[in-house]
């Protein structure tokens, strides 16, 4: 009994830790499919996470919370597109700007907010789940920003490969030049894409100040944004691979906790390691086929559009 | 004088560099007395209660002294050294920088600056204008481990921690051993989350020590996830630096909490009356530098009076937290009975006691 616990515990958390990863990676994972490379998917977080808690003190609801973090992360994804596909700046120097960017204003916009306390968001959505056994009710009483991030790789697969905007999306990220010829907006796909990355970093940057551990504090993100970055290419632009990717980052960093607290005898040092060590295994097994590798990864990514003709 | 290190910067530039004359001596100067924080003062935490400090000095002392201060200050890089050089410039005749990785660019700056007072918060390098201080923050540690030990039903401790080093093992150490004076049946399980500032990870780590039977939880981080994240779980928890309650109403019992203000002042004092010596100053419960948040109300009358007679104790000198036998966690006795550890012992503590599951490097 007491293992099974244990492992409900672990799977829970899992998929709480892999949330916010999934989230924003599945943002940038579309717009890197149009041929957008945004590198401020952890600015786009923070100003999500900041604007959202804020919202969400100052209405009382954290539905517009979760809205108004999706705004902001759209308004910082309109700077850069206007940057990067009107003006045409570098995609790279852009978005580590935007980053810079947002850990920087989202602390100036949160500065009056740290150390509030907040109710996390409701868990029991589901009906009739007080007559359910205890386990199946820890299972399902996860936030709805969980169940989100469950169906997002299966809805995304679908858009991406079954449908045709996600065939036109594709399309524009292989070869611009193409999608123009055919009578496609290159410039107004990578808009919504890149305005779409932003929303999805938003409100993964929402769920962690208001879910996670609902609190607002400068840099609460601590890195998951480039996590979410690294998981995007680890996942070869993938959706369902993006998914697994975030659950093992998840499920490693969780399962270091919980070795630590069975007291196994390895060096926390070590264990620290352990999520980026599995991540990096698992990049360098899957890019190991290099034409794999090039029939996913979008061909027009990082290059500047301009429409000649 | 509130000062962003952005805005000092500009005032760098624009100020004509009067404000490098030697200060006049006329008796109506105020006193001017500089602080470095490391990271946003925020509403708790670490720099947060070295910011109340501040607050104290200029209640206590009022117009004869002229403080400013710069938040977020870097430790990694030239930033701080830029910072620290700055304020003495400006002509403070003290400056205080807060963190531990500002010893080597204060000790830079405190040896351009031979008539500029300095005093490094945590650090260990000393110079004749360059003094140390910092707080053993493991008495207050002590009484905490004393309420688990009484509070807990499934005896085991669950402790957030950032990093091995002394400091934090020193914490831990002082908890497994209070709480074994009540309780002997207490085990502490320690997660380390390399990082003293991430709350997600603080969290997780805090949920997997309760479902792993923690019923009381503590962590030595910045952030106050582990308070909340009990609270939510409806387990016991402790908070550090600042007061906490605010973020577990029900389930917090009490924080361990820094106090500089008397520091300050009494500093302060000194360099304007000329009677500033460097030095090094090691506070504790008793000089009020660590004291213990207000307690829960949930926490029984019979053990806050144990705690305020142990805390007696300690402050009278009669109680030593690290006093033997202290055995480590492969049964080899660490301290024999009758002994205590010097202070050179417990600032390079690097082992855990018997008790405590957990692994260091």
């Amino acid at each position: 009994m007491h293992e099974t616990e244990i492992l409900l515990a672990v799977v829970v958390a899992t998929l709480r830790a892999a949330t916010p990863l999934m989230i924003a990676g599945f943002g940038e994972l579309i717009a890197e499919r149009s041929g957008v490379l945004n590198l401020g998917v952890e600015g786009m977080m923070l100003m999500g996470a900041s604007v959202g808690f804020i919202g969400t003190v100052a209405t009382g609801s954290p539905i517009l919370g979760f809205v108004a973090a999706m705004l902001a992360g759209a308004a910082l994804a309109l700077v850069f597109g206007v940057l990067t596909l009107s003006l045409m700046a570098n995609q790279v120097a852009t978005g580590l700007a935007l980053t810079i960017f947002g850990v920087g204003f989202s602390a100036l916009v949160g500065v009056g907010w740290i150390g509030t306390p907040l109710q996390g968001i409701a868990t029991d959505i589901w009906p009739g789940l007080s007559k359910a056994s205890p386990m199946v009710q820890q299972l399902m009483l996860l936030d709805p920003v969980v169940w989100l991030a469950i169906l997002l790789p299966f809805i995304a697969q679908r858009f991406i490969y079954r449908t045709r905007a996600g065939l036109i999306l594709r399309a524009v990220g292989e070869s611009h030049d193409v999608a123009h010829a055919l009578g496609y907006s290159v410039l107004r796909i990578r808009y919504l894409a890149v305005l779409f990355g932003g929303a999805m970093s938003g409100l993964a940057g929402a769920y962690l100040s208001l879910a996670y551990t609902p609190m607002w504090s400068d840099n609460m993100v601590a890195g998951r944004g480039w996590i979410a970055l690294a998981l995007v290419v680890f996942s070869t632009w993938k959706p369902l691979w993006l998914a697994i990717g975030s659950l093992l980052f998840g499920f490693v960093t969780i399962a270091q906790f919980q070795a630590e607290a069975l007291g196994l005898d390895v060096s926390p040092h070590l264990l620290a390691m352990l999520p980026y060590l599995a991540t990096i295994v698992v990049l360098v097994l899957i890019s190991r086929d290099a034409t794999r590798l090039k029939l996913n990864a979008p061909a027009a990514l990082g290059r500047p559009f301009h429409a000649t003709a | 004088m509130t000062t962003t290190r952005r805005s000092l910067l500009q005032a760098s530039l624009a100020l004509p560099a009067a404000a490098m004359l030697p200060r006049a001596a006329g008796a109506a100067a105020p006193f001017n007395v500089g602080f470095v924080y490391v990271a946003p003062i925020g509403d708790a935490g670490w720099t947060f209660q070295h910011e109340l400090g501040r607050k104290a000095l200029v209640a206590a002392l009022g117009d004869s002294v002229k403080t400013s201060f710069v938040e977020n200050v870097p430790e990694e890089g030239a930033d701080a050294e830029r910072v620290i050089r700055k304020l003495a410039t400006d002509g403070n005749g003290l400056i205080f920088t807060t963190s531990f990785g500002f010893m080597e660019p204060t000790l830079k700056v405190a040896k351009q600056f031979p008539k500029v007072k300095f005093e490094h918060c945590t650090g260990y390098k000393r110079a004749a204008n360059l003094a140390t201080y910092s707080a053993r923050f493991y008495e207050g540690r002590y009484l905490t481990g004393l309420i688990a030990g009484r509070m807990t039903k499934s005896n085991v401790i669950g402790y957030v921690a950032a990093f091995p080093i002394p400091e934090v093992v020193q914490g831990i150490n002082a908890v497994l051993l209070a709480a074994r004076t009540v309780n002997p049946n207490v085990t502490i399980k320690v997660v380390f989350v390399s990082s003293w500032f991430d709350p997600g990870k603080e969290r997780a780590a805090a949920d997997t020590l309760i479902s792993q039977g923690a019923d009381v939880v503590m962590h030595h981080t910045d952030s106050s996830a582990v308070v909340q994240g009990a609270e939510e779980k409806g387990v016991w928890s402790f908070g550090y630096d600042s007061d906490m309650l605010r973020f577990g109403p029900k389930t917090n019992l009490t924080s361990v909490t820094m106090h500089w203000g008397d520091y300050y002042i009494e500093r302060t004092k000194a360099a304007i009356a000329g009677t500033w010596k460097s030095g090094d100053v090691w506070g504790g419960l008793k000089t009020g530098m660590v004291k213990l948040g207000p307690l829960n109300a949930a926490v029984p009358d019979a053990v806050k009076a144990e705690v305020a007679a142990v805390q007696a104790k300690i402050e009278a000198g009669t109680l030593v937290p690290f006093a033997g036998p202290i055995k480590d966690q492969k049964g080899a006795m660490k301290v024999a009975a009758g002994k205590s550890l010097s202070d050179g012992e417990i600032l390079g503590m690097d082992w855990f006691a018997e008790g405590v599951q957990g692994k260091l490097g």
